[in-house]
């Protein structure tokens, strides 16, 4: 039996500054691992608003089914519904409360192969409020690429100061 | 004082060649929980199942919630003689598999009975999360994952185990 720790973090956490920022990205992610972890903690400055995932930059080639829990109703839709611009994967909802922060944890596994990328995305958001939500979301990148580079970017808003993200990398033997 | 390994691999598969089931037994008792990772393709029409140390009793109960694209639904299943892992079929278009991630807390205790959480992702059917109760209160030595209907897992599936372990 192994004994090695499994669970590495790739890089360095990225805090986004006082000014902000419009995505947060990991590049250059070396196919060392099996699969990769995010979490993130994020808020904007301005308004509720999609927080997006994308490997590799792509901008195609996305699919997706999402259940959402508002705090009066379970529902559940496909990408294009919501985010009209189909250029990433629905990764949370992120306001602008101040101090609340939404958290999102990203799992995909085998991200190096050589098959589509299937992956696991679970974002919560709670603001004290009538309404806030948790976004359970089943993705694929239907490309045989492995993965490389990591982005998370607001829809439509950039990133407050203070948000948060991490990769990990999972190794098996 | 040297912080251990918290976070470890315990034993990994990948399919070479088909295969309708997946074991791994003899888990040892060192860690604290465990997490399941499966990323999977099988035959069309099979769903995730499992069985913990070969008990095929009545002791399985479940409760579920998925969303399909047009609606969220939740339900529950008593009495069971086995687990539905997850709601989602397994793909089993070319190059698609699913992800799969299961928890199962105090795994090793031979004291109370074990809880299972999993959340299930297909983009071609459901995305959704299973709570699952297994009444013994045996510690888990052996976790069999299987499709329901007997189709076979596609190659290229894998079956990843790790055991997390309190500092």
């Amino acid at each position: 039996m192994a004994t090695a720790n499994t669970f590495v973090q790739i890089g360095s956490t990225v805090t986004v500054g006082s000014g902000g920022a419009a995505s947060i990205e990991f590049t250059s992610i070396p196919a060392t691992y099996t699969d990769l972890i995010v979490k993130a903690s994020i808020r904007n400055a301005t308004g509720l608003d999609h927080m997006l995932l994308q490997f590799n930059s792509a901008t195609t080639n996305y699919t997706e089914i999402i259940m959402r829990g508002s705090g009066s109703a379970a529902t559940s839709y496909v990408l294009s519904t919501l985010i009209p611009s189909t250029n990433g994967l629905e990764s949370g909802y992120v306001g602008s409360d101040t101090n609340i922060f939404t958290n999102c944890e990203i799992y995909v596994p085998n991200y190096a192969g050589s098959n589509y990328k299937s992956a696991s995305i679970d974002a919560v958001q709670e603001a004290n409020s009538s309404t806030a939500y948790m976004v359970l979301n089943a993705p694929l990148w239907s490309s045989t690429a492995a993965i490389t580079t990591v982005t998370l970017l607001g829809q439509t808003y950039n990133f407050a100061q203070y948000s948060t993200a991490s990769l990990y990398g999972i190794l098996k033997y | 004082m040297t912080a251990g390994a918290t976070y470890t691999s315990i034993a990994s598969t990948t399919l070479s060649s088909t295969a309708s089931s997946v074991t791994f037994s003899s888990i040892s008792g060192a860690y604290t929980d465990l997490v399941l990772v499966i990323s999977a393709r099988a035959a069309s029409g099979n769903y995730h199942t499992l069985k913990i140390n070969s008990d095929s009793g009545s002791n399985y109960s479940r409760t579920w919630i998925y969303g399909d694209g047009t609606s969220a639904s939740s339900g529950r299943q008593s009495n069971a003689s086995f687990i539905y892992l997850v709601t989602e079929v397994i793909p089993s278009a070319a190059s698609t598999f699913d992800t799969v991630i299961t928890n199962i807390n105090n795994y090793s205790n031979a004291t109370t009975y074990k809880t299972i959480m999993s959340r299930g992702n297909n983009s071609a059917d459901q995305t959704g999360a299973t709570v699952a109760l297994w009444r013994s209160t045996s510690a888990i030595t052996t976790l069999l994952i299987a499709t329901d209907a007997g189709g076979n897992y596609q190659i290229g599936s894998t079956f990843s185990l790790y055991g997390i372990a309190a500092a």
